[in-house]
């Protein structure tokens, strides 16, 4: 005799997630090629002859020579914003009179549409690899300071207090405490930089270069090479989405605990 | 009765204002002096006084007011196409069944593509135009407000929805009763988060494409080595996102005036 609901089947299941998953994609893309299709508007060639290029231009030895200069430029101005950004945000946080004498000046400097500060660190780095870092650590540190400040000035009281009564204190309290407890605004912070990173890399690029994907993408604009720029955009879409998916993964390892905890009191009656 | 707030000793607690006016006066300060010790050469950065010259200078001219007209126009423009687009988008996406299923993998893929990847597309498509501007900033905005309305709606109670349903209430007037106003504060942050990403794409339209507006003046400012002129409108472009900032945050609170988290706890 059977007992219970009968499960559904679980092939059934995956399949059916992955046809959501793979379905409008491919519909948008069918759309487009057949849209394209026959296309003799210059700007918009089809889509056949865009894939079709894609080899050719983005070979090995370009990978190399454009896409990891800029990749590396991009992973090293992250960085230097979100150790930064991280350190400094984390004292400025932690105390009040600090937090005070800062505030008006960091808000001025968050408020600063990043990009209008490549000009003026162009006078100090002139246009090399140092100049691009700094435009994107510059533009990406301080929504992660500022998030990092948020966090660390929002810490449960509650939690703060009972850790001060049990003698945990100085470095001991930052890293089982503030942190912690902060690493959610934190990771906000970190994902609006990295959003604002892939735009200053492209920017720094465009305005003085020699290599580089922004270089790349407008070379090919101005020498009317349509189909190249529109493999271009591509990649540089690809990269954005790719990078996107990584910092995800990054931040689903770092605040698992924090998701589950929000999971858990989100299905509680 | 209000509880007597406990501190050490019996020193005042400055105010908070006073702190920040303090620090504002340091930075300024700072940047008067360290130019003139040298310290950095004045060529690159120029006196805090020499900026301010410059500023009020730049004031002076027609041509300054029709450049932050144009950036103007092209950031509210573009915000209000995307936030019009956004709360559509996301409201519909989250009400029709399976269709945030079916749309979340196009959407995930094309939210974190950076706008400027399309700087080149705009510049041949509409060259320095208003619409090369547009392009980039409803691209770059509408995704900060579709994201938010669609985390907004997933917020909904549970029990508040189901109360909903079994009192008889229709679709619409659940949605006008009970998804709209959990949305809203996320809708007030899209809209908040959009406007700060509306100005640095108009910004950069601007310095990049050249249209016209306070990001072209600086370039050009920056190519004629005018390098006061150039901090001067950087400081305008920071004071104008500093505007935006604090004029999105003030409609935030005026539109959730009813909200608890506006509202604070009630006194006992």
């Amino acid at each position: 005799m059977p007992t219970g609901r009968t499960r559904p089947n679980r092939g059934w299941v995956l399949l059916l997630r992955a046809l959501f998953v793979v379905a409008l994609p491919a519909l948008l893309v069918a759309v487009w090629w057949l849209a394209s299709d026959g296309s003799t508007n210059v700007y918009w060639p089809p889509l056949r002859t865009i894939l079709k290029t894609f080899p050719d231009v983005w070979t090995g030895d370009r990978l190399r020579a454009d896409l990891l200069p800029s990749l590396l430029r991009l992973l090293a101005g992250y960085a230097v914003a979100g150790v930064a950004g991280i350190a400094l945000g984390t004292l400025i946080g932690s105390y009040r009179t600090v937090r005070a004498v800062c505030e008006p000046v960091l808000e001025f400097l968050r408020a600063v549409p990043p990009p209008v500060l490549v000009p003026v660190i162009m006078l100090f780095a002139g246009i090399g690899d140092t100049m691009k870092i700094a435009v994107i650590a510059s533009g990406c540190v301080w929504p992660v300071l500022l998030n990092t400040v948020e966090g660390v000035r929002a810490v449960d009281s509650v939690m703060s207090e009972t850790a001060r009564s049990y003698g945990i204190t100085g470095p001991a309290r930052m890293r089982a405490v503030v942190l912690p407890a902060a690493s959610p605004q934190i990771f906000a912070g970190l994902r609006q930089a990295l959003s604002i990173g892939i735009i200053l890399m492209v920017i720094s690029e465009m305005f003085a270069a020699s290599n580089g994907l922004g270089f790349t993408i407008v070379q090919f604009q101005r020498g009317f090479a349509i189909p190249d720029m529109w493999t271009g955009i591509l990649v540089l879409g690809l990269l954005g989405f790719l990078l996107s998916v990584v910092l995800r993964l990054v931040e689903r390892r770092v605040l698992g605990w924090y998701h589950g905890l929000r999971d858990s009191s989100r299905r509680s009656p | 009765m209000k509880r007597r707030q406990p501190h050490a000793g019996g020193a005042a607690r400055v105010p908070n204002a006073v702190l920040g006016a303090a620090g504002l006066a340091a930075f300024l300060a700072l940047g008067e002096v360290v130019p003139r010790l040298g310290i950095v050469k004045e060529r690159y950065f120029p006196p805090t006084s020499r900026i301010a010259g410059a500023l009020v200078d730049e004031i002076g001219e027609r041509a300054f007011w029709t450049d932050l007209g144009d950036t103007l126009t092209g950031w509210a423009l573009g915000l209000a196409i995307a936030v019009g687009a956004g709360i559509v988008a996301g409201v519909t996406v989250s009400v029709v069944p399976y269709l945030r299923e079916a749309t979340a993998s196009t959407i995930e893929f094309l939210r974190p593509i950076p706008s400027v990847a399309l700087i080149p597309l705009a510049v041949l498509l509409y060259g320095t135009e208003l619409r090369s501007v547009l392009l980039l900033v409803v691209y770059a905005s509408f995704w900060q407000v579709l994201v938010q309305v669609m985390y907004g709606v997933r917020d909904v109670d549970p029990v508040a929805e189901e109360t909903a349903r079994s009192y008889g209430l229709g679709t619409w007037a659940r949605v006008r009763h009970v998804l709209w106003p959990t949305a809203l504060p996320y809708v007030m942050t899209g809209v908040r988060l959009a406007a700060a990403v509306a100005l640095i794409l108009t910004v950069t339209a601007e310095l990049v494409i050249g249209a016209p507006g306070l990001g072209a003046r600086i370039a050009v400012a920056q190519a004629s080595q005018a390098v006061p002129e150039m901090y001067a409108l950087i400081v305008v472009t920071g004071l104008l996102g500093l505007l935006i900032n604090v004029g999105a945050r003030s409609v935030e609170r005026h539109a959730l005036a009813w909200h608890q988290s506006v509202r604070g706890e009630v006194a006992v």
